[in-house]
């Protein structure tokens, strides 16, 4: 089957776009400002680097490369990223191992940057099927080294676009490598979807980066020190930098959860399967509703403990065995009563299916 | 009186922290002076690699930026893409480019990157201690190869510029020696005519550093420098391999 | 109201312009709409399908594992997709390729003679059209005009395959 170039909006009448997940990540990171893109094939994100050879490696003073490997393509975004470049690179899990090491430097030397996960089953060669498998290594650095990356988990097309254009605001705000954890299904289904900008909010300045010294002094990027309280210091200041994200970035989203008795837990394709099981037993009198984490890391541990001062009863959905629930049990500290409902390798259950979950949880807890 | 020597401009007023007799102190110099000659310190950006040579930036004046092991031709790749007007130029070990970095290393001479290299090719893993790189010679002991190298289970040192050259995007590769001014003389010349190819965006080029590590060859620093005169240069042959320029050198 | 179609075949036979048509089609009317295509290595080996989800209201899941109409354009996939369909769906035949008995009671079948119909108009490749007429006119889930003006849009300035597109979608269209 031969993937086609999606259409764009200006030659459409409707503001909106038949467009699929990937594509629509590159369509709106070429809108905020993409200068660099490197990418290696894999399943299930190849629209996305296919759509950047079409329409980033054309445009004038931009970058397309399909590189050697994935630990290739990160150091090239590496390289760009020091020069001030805003950069991207995306794969699918296997992929984003080899990546690690080149987001530990690019946190390491406070470099903005893009990285798309768009996760399938794990672990090993998995499967290409839509899995949430990757959440640990995402949302915990994910390479060697004491750092964080900004993790955000959109669950549509809609989001993966507006999340990659804020993306990149981070990224340069806070000079800190940003990951948008997908998923194999959010990057292939199309949905409607509107780019609501035209051009970057914040346009990167050239201010810090590589340049050559001019007739100045030369600069220095490094992380490497055989002065343990020097690497200290660095250490505190990205951690300065991480709490200051923490208080100004956490985001998360809440679906009738006012009168609720039992609250799921979800982020991305699944906190949308949730909604949809929400819905139908709302309909059916049981009072449930959602909590979505949007940014993954921040965590928003604070609103969720907030919200357990009036749900005890939480369910954590994931697709996979069991991860998130872990910040959702640190967040609450042994406040509240925590279950967990998992389909891993690949496994997309239908709205139904959690549901039904719920609703013999609802019931053999006693919340009606 | 007429100055003779002095120290480059690009070349910061700092002590090496290299062994006496290490090749890494002369090679930076080298590429320092060239940078001087040609005046590209104001646009140069050097990649170190983890490797002995991790601190060049504490002597090169020119902006550095720290690779990890292996990865410098692609981080040059992204700079040199992202600003083209840059001059880029990696410093890399033989572990670091012809071990874990060879991938990157092959691809982006094959895509003709219009990058320089300085290959420091001094047999083994300086840094961590002396340990076998694949540039090691047949027999040689290492502290990974206590009884020697051997072919049949090590395979035979690698040969980078001969393996490289054929390669259409490169431009230029020269192999020379630290081991005498007169062949001192003919790295900097080399040095040299790899920052023309860049200049001149003929695609990349690389120069290779027989370059003696007196530490982990236990050797005096005389006696290294001996050695790769007379064993690196029989396994490893100094010449021009690809000059574009040259139509007898095109490869 | 949540519908949820699948449509397979063989690759090459044009299901996933198919659904795509559908799913702009009902973008043009406003409404929310899915389409998940099957990727990867589900393609290899010459089958594809793809799932439209089309509701007034937000889709929790592009996914459809009991949907209410499934088209089948060729022999494996009436085997395969039989079982699938939603207790009085309905199931679209190729009958030009498919001749398995159905053997289900609960479901309505529409026998669609596609690929006969096309090589009648002169241009084989259009099988998909045809059936795409038919399954508008029967199902009811986009308006016909709806998926005229997306095939428009989809094939832009290429005026002489919109005119047999067209011709083929309106065979089928006047088929039931
Ligand atoms: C991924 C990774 N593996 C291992 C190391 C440890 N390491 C640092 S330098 C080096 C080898 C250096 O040897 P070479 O490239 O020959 O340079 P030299 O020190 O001889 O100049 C190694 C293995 C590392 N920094 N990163
Ligand atoms: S160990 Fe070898 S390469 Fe490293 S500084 Fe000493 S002599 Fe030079």
């Amino acid at each position: 089957m031969r993937w086609s170039a999606p259409r764009l909006p200006s030659r459409s009448t409707v503001s909106k776009v038949l467009m699929d997940g990937n594509s629509a990540i590159a369509e709106a990171a070429i809108r905020a400002g993409l200068r660099c893109y490197f990418g290696y094939p894999i399943t299930p994100q190849n629209e996305l680097t296919e759509y950047m050879a079409m329409h980033l490696g054309r445009k004038k003073g931009c970058t397309f490369l399909q590189a050697e490997s994935e630990v290739a393509a990160i150091n090239m975004v590496y390289g760009a990223s020091l020069v001030g470049a805003r950069a991207m690179t995306s794969s699918s899990s296997p992929g984003i191992s080899l990546k690690q090491e080149g987001i530990s430097y690019l946190a390491a030397c406070e470099l903005p940057a893009v990285i798309v996960n768009m996760q399938r089953g794990g672990p090993g060669l998995g499967s290409i099927a839509a899995a949430q498998s990757d959440y640990f290594q995402a949302t915990r650095g994910g390479g060697h080294g004491d750092y964080r990356t900004i993790v955000l988990g959109p669950s549509s097309v809609q989001e993966l676009a507006d999340m990659t254009m804020r993306a990149f605001d981070l990224a340069d705000k806070y000079k800190i490598p940003v990951m948008i954890l997908g998923d194999g299904v959010l990057g292939q289904m199309k949905e409607p979807v509107e780019f609501k900008r035209e051009a970057p909010e914040i346009t990167p300045t050239r201010e810090g980066t590589l340049q050559g010294a001019g007739g100045g002094a030369s600069r220095i990027v490094k992380t490497f020190t055989s002065n343990p309280s020097e690497l200290e210091e660095i250490n505190w200041s990205l951690f300065r930098r991480y709490q200051l994200i923490k208080k100004n970035e956490t985001t998360w989203d809440t679906y009738m959860t006012d009168d609720a008795r039992l609250v799921v837990v979800a982020y991305g394709i699944a906190a949308r399967i949730a909604r949809g099981a929400i819905k139908s037993l709302r309909a059916k009198g049981l009072k449930v509703g959602l909590f979505r984490p949007v940014t993954l890391w921040p965590f928003p541990d604070e609103p969720l403990r907030e919200l357990v001062k009036n749900v005890r009863q939480l369910l954590v959905f994931e697709m996979n065995m069991g991860q998130m629930i872990e910040d959702v049990q640190l967040a609450l500290a042994g406040k509240g009563e925590v279950s967990f409902y998992g389909r891993p390798g690949g496994v997309i259950p239908a709205p139904d299916e959690v549901g039904r979950v719920m609703s013999r949880l609802y019931y053999q807890k006693g919340l009606k | 009186m007429k100055l003779i020597y002095t120290r480059p401009e690009s070349l910061k007023k700092a002590a090496f922290h290299y062994c006496p007799g290490c090749g890494h102190s002369v090679a930076h110099r080298l590429v320092c002076e060239v940078i001087d000659e040609m005046e590209l310190r104001g646009r140069t950006i050097g990649i170190p690699p983890p490797g002995c040579s991790v601190f060049a930036y504490n002597y090169f004046d020119v902006d550095m930026a720290e690779s990890a092991h292996g990865r410098g031709a692609a981080v040059a790749t992204g700079i040199k893409r992202a600003c083209p007007g840059i001059i880029v130029f990696t410093y890399q070990g033989d572990g670091d480019l012809a071990g874990i970095g060879t991938a990157e290393t092959i691809h982006a001479a094959n895509r003709g990157e219009n990058i320089t290299t300085i290959f420091i090719n001094n047999a083994v893993y300086g840094m961590t201690g002396g340990q076998m790189a694949p540039t090691t010679l047949s027999g040689m002991k290492t502290t990974t190869t206590p009884y020697g190298r051997d072919p049949a289970t090590e395979g035979r040192p690698m040969r980078m510029s001969e393996m490289l050259a054929p390669l259409e995007g490169v431009a230029y590769i020269e192999r020379v020696a630290i081991s005498s001014p007169a062949n001192i003389r003919k790295a900097k010349k080399a040095i040299a005519r790899a920052f023309r190819m860049q200049i001149d965006n003929r695609g990349f080029s690389m120069v290779e550093i027989l370059s003696p590590c007196p530490t982990n060859w236990k050797m005096t620093p005389v006696q290294s420098w001996k050695w790769v005169e007379e064993e690196m240069t029989r396994v490893f042959p100094p010449g021009v391999y690809k000059d574009v320029t040259e139509p007898e050198n095109a490869g | 109201m949540l519908v949820k179609m699948l449509i397979a075949g063989f690759g090459g036979q044009g299901v996933l312009s198919m659904g795509l048509n559908i799913a702009e089609a009902a973008m043009l009317e406003g409404r929310n709409v899915t389409y998940l295509p099957s990727y990867g290595a589900e393609v290899r080996g010459g089958t594809a399908n793809c799932t439209v989800a089309i509701s007034d209201e937000e889709i929790a899941s592009p996914v459809a594992s009991s949907p209410e109409f499934v088209v089948a354009m060729n022999q494996p996939s009436a085997i395969k997709f039989q079982h699938h369909i939603q207790s009085g769906g309905l199931f679209f035949l190729n009958s030009s390729l498919v001749e398995t008995e159905i053997l289900r009671g609960d479901i309505e079948i529409v026998h669609v003679p596609a690929n006969k119909m096309a090589e009648e108009l002169g241009s084989p490749k259009v099988a998909n059209m045809v059936m795409l007429g038919a399954f508008t006119r029967k199902s009811g889930v986009v308006e016909f005009d709806s998926v005229i003006q997306a095939l428009r849009h989809t094939l832009g300035s290429k005026k002489k395959l919109i005119d047999v597109n067209e011709k083929a979608l309106v065979k089928g269209y006047e088929l039931y």
